[in-house]
């Protein structure tokens, strides 16, 4: 058994190996080793806590082996997951994350003394608040993570759920929780505890479900931050240095994420909670657009004419290569064109995909170089240069709109501007609107030439055509 | 008079905060989802809750009902931790530059 105070100072050690793993990750040489801070950080926290209990015990055999278990499937499911599946995952680990900072705040309640937080029935007040809001955010970051993983497996419909009286729902939800925690502490009843718990797994079902499959990376990243506040809540309760760390680290980081991911929507964090868009309310006015424009369509052969006799060619990825899974053909498509010495380089925006970063991880999955792959605002300039632009899979996200007419709902985000590149080439199934119910102009311009198929199959498509 | 624990500790939370702010500014945005699969494996640091839960059974009874609650966190915690620390390096490990790669 060691002292409470070495075994603090081993928690402020692990907590700044955690920091040192994000600040890894500043560029890719040095994310591996970052990976490894983390790893050293986790042992160093475990171990520690082993030592400071120093109940070596029949107990301790459980624990190892539920340990064991738990990182058993851990490993199983880290090395079986598809890249592209990584949504859903990311989604998953938040709710088991949330889970368990309930079930320790549980535990921490029936059995205080084994924290030092008093009796049952008498336990300290600051204690009692930290547990119980501890608990909350972590039902919330745990049903709300299940929603959103059922919506990203598509488990459960991507477009929002929306009924009348909502927010005004979750405002009295989000009330009564505070009122309840104030009771609670006033009369340590288990009941009140318990209520609590009902209520926070509750409002993370309706936090989520009228959020759109468009919105999805803030989604992600905001529940991210919320399991980094249950985990510094329990943090509190432990009097744990190293959870107070993380957790704040955590929270600050998936709050930045979020931050980022409106910004790149133009659209503010409250609109995007208060949720709704993407609904299909607009359908009908961009039918009948339809039908007045006249559109280009072409086919592999022509595409690959195009990009055959162009110098340069920004790829311009989103969504739907995702779902097509085309990354790897794309990247065989993109091979055959620097053969022929054209220069390649991919755009990507922000909130293509469905999390921050997703575009990137698929693209480096089918080795693409990540030096080859640039952010927005460092290639935006570069189209006006380009000779092919190939959007494959994104839509709203290359819209013009965005730029000129103050009306549409994406008016003002940041949009890649393909339509500065020489000629376009769109692989879309058809031409429906995305996610933000806006039909893209891009589609009618003349030197746009839209291929209707499925993404893969035109790219291998245009594969073969390029031999 | 002496200054309560519990504002060192909200001391640390309040700067752990702003380095996290400066930290994850700093974050590439092509990493973005690592960032969120590291940033969910080093929150499973709250396994250290679990396991005192846990441990705080007697040799006669380890599985009492708060001990049981340690328990299943600690399953929890560690698919999490091993997940996302795997999950994590198998997507590292995919980033190549351009010079790593050329045949």
């Amino acid at each position: 058994m060691i002292s409470a105070n070495l075994s603090a100072i081993f928690y402020l050690i692990s907590g700044i190996l955690f920091i040192l793993a994000l600040r890894g990750l500043s560029s890719p040489d040095t994310s591996r080793q970052g990976n490894y801070f983390g790893i050293v950080g986790m042992i160093i926290a475990i171990i520690v806590t082993f030592l400071s209990v120093g109940n070596f015990a029949t107990s301790l055999v459980y624990v190892v082996i539920f340990l064991l278990i738990g990182g058993a499937i851990g490993a199983f499911i880290a090395f079986k997951i598809p890249m592209t599946a990584m949504t859903e995952l990311v989604a998953g680990f938040h709710s088991l994350v949330g889970l368990a900072a309930v079930f320790v705040a549980i535990a921490a309640f029936l059995n205080p003394e084994a924290f030092n937080l008093g009796v049952v029935g008498e336990i300290k007040l600051a204690s009692l608040i930290e547990m119980s809001i501890g608990a909350a955010v972590g039902a919330i970051t745990f049903s709300g993570s299940i929603i959103a993983f059922l919506k990203l497996r598509g488990i459960m419909s991507g477009s929002p759920i929306t009924f009348g009286g909502q927010h005004f729902l979750n405002l009295i939800l989000g009330i009564g929780i505070f009122v309840l925690i104030y009771y609670l502490c006033i009369t340590q009843s288990a009941n009140i505890f318990w209520t609590v718990i009902m209520i926070s797994f509750f409002v993370g079902v309706l936090l989520i479900i009228p959020i759109g499959g468009a919105d999805m990376p803030v989604v992600i990243s905001m529940l991210n931050s919320y399991s980094g506040w249950a985990a510094a809540g329990i943090g509190f309760t432990l009097e744990n240095t190293a959870l107070i760390i993380t957790g704040a680290l955590v929270g600050s980081s998936g709050a930045i994420l979020s931050y980022i991911m409106c910004k790149a929507m133009n659209r503010s964090f409250v609109s995007v909670i208060l949720g709704g868009f993407g609904a299909d309310s607009s359908s009908d006015n961009t039918k009948e657009k339809k039908d007045q424009k006249p559109v280009k369509s072409g086919n592999a052969e022509d595409a690959a004419f195009l990009m055959k006799n162009a110098s340069s060619v920004i790829i311009v990825p989103g969504y739907g290569m995702a779902v097509a899974q085309a990354q790897h053909a794309l990247r065989e498509m993109v091979d055959k064109l620097k053969k022929n010495d054209i220069k390649v380089s991919y755009a990507i925006h922000p909130v293509a995909g469905r999390m921050p970063g997703h575009m990137n991880v698929l693209l480096a999955e089918a080795n693409v170089p990540y030096d080859e792959v640039f952010e927005l605002e460092d290639i935006n300039n570069d189209f006006a240069n380009s000779d092919v632009a190939f959007v494959i899979g994104a839509n709203d996200v290359t819209n013009p709109v965005a730029k000129t007419d103050p009306k549409s709902p994406i008016f003002g985000m940041p949009v890649l501007d393909v339509e500065k590149c020489k000629s376009v080439l769109f692989v879309k199934r058809s031409l429906s609107p995305g996610y933000a119910g806006i039909d893209n102009e891009l589609f009618y311009k003349d030197n746009t030439l839209m291929l209707f198929a499925d993404a893969k199959k035109m790219t291998e498509d245009i594969v073969k055509n390029l031999d | 008079m002496e200054i309560d624990p519990f504002i060192f500790r909200l001391s640390i939370f309040i700067l752990s905060i702003f380095i996290g702010y400066y930290v994850v500014w700093s974050v590439t945005p092509s990493l973005h989802t690592p960032l969120m699969s590291v940033t969910n494996a080093i929150s499973s640091v709250i396994i250290v809750g679990a396991i005192i839960a846990a441990l705080a059974g007697s040799s006669d009874s380890v599985f009492g009902i708060s001990s049981i609650f340690g328990f299943l966190a600690i399953l929890l915690a560690a698919v999490n931790i091993f997940g996302g620390f795997l999950v994590t390096q198998r997507m590292l490990q995919m980033y190549k530059k351009k010079k790593d790669k050329k045949k």
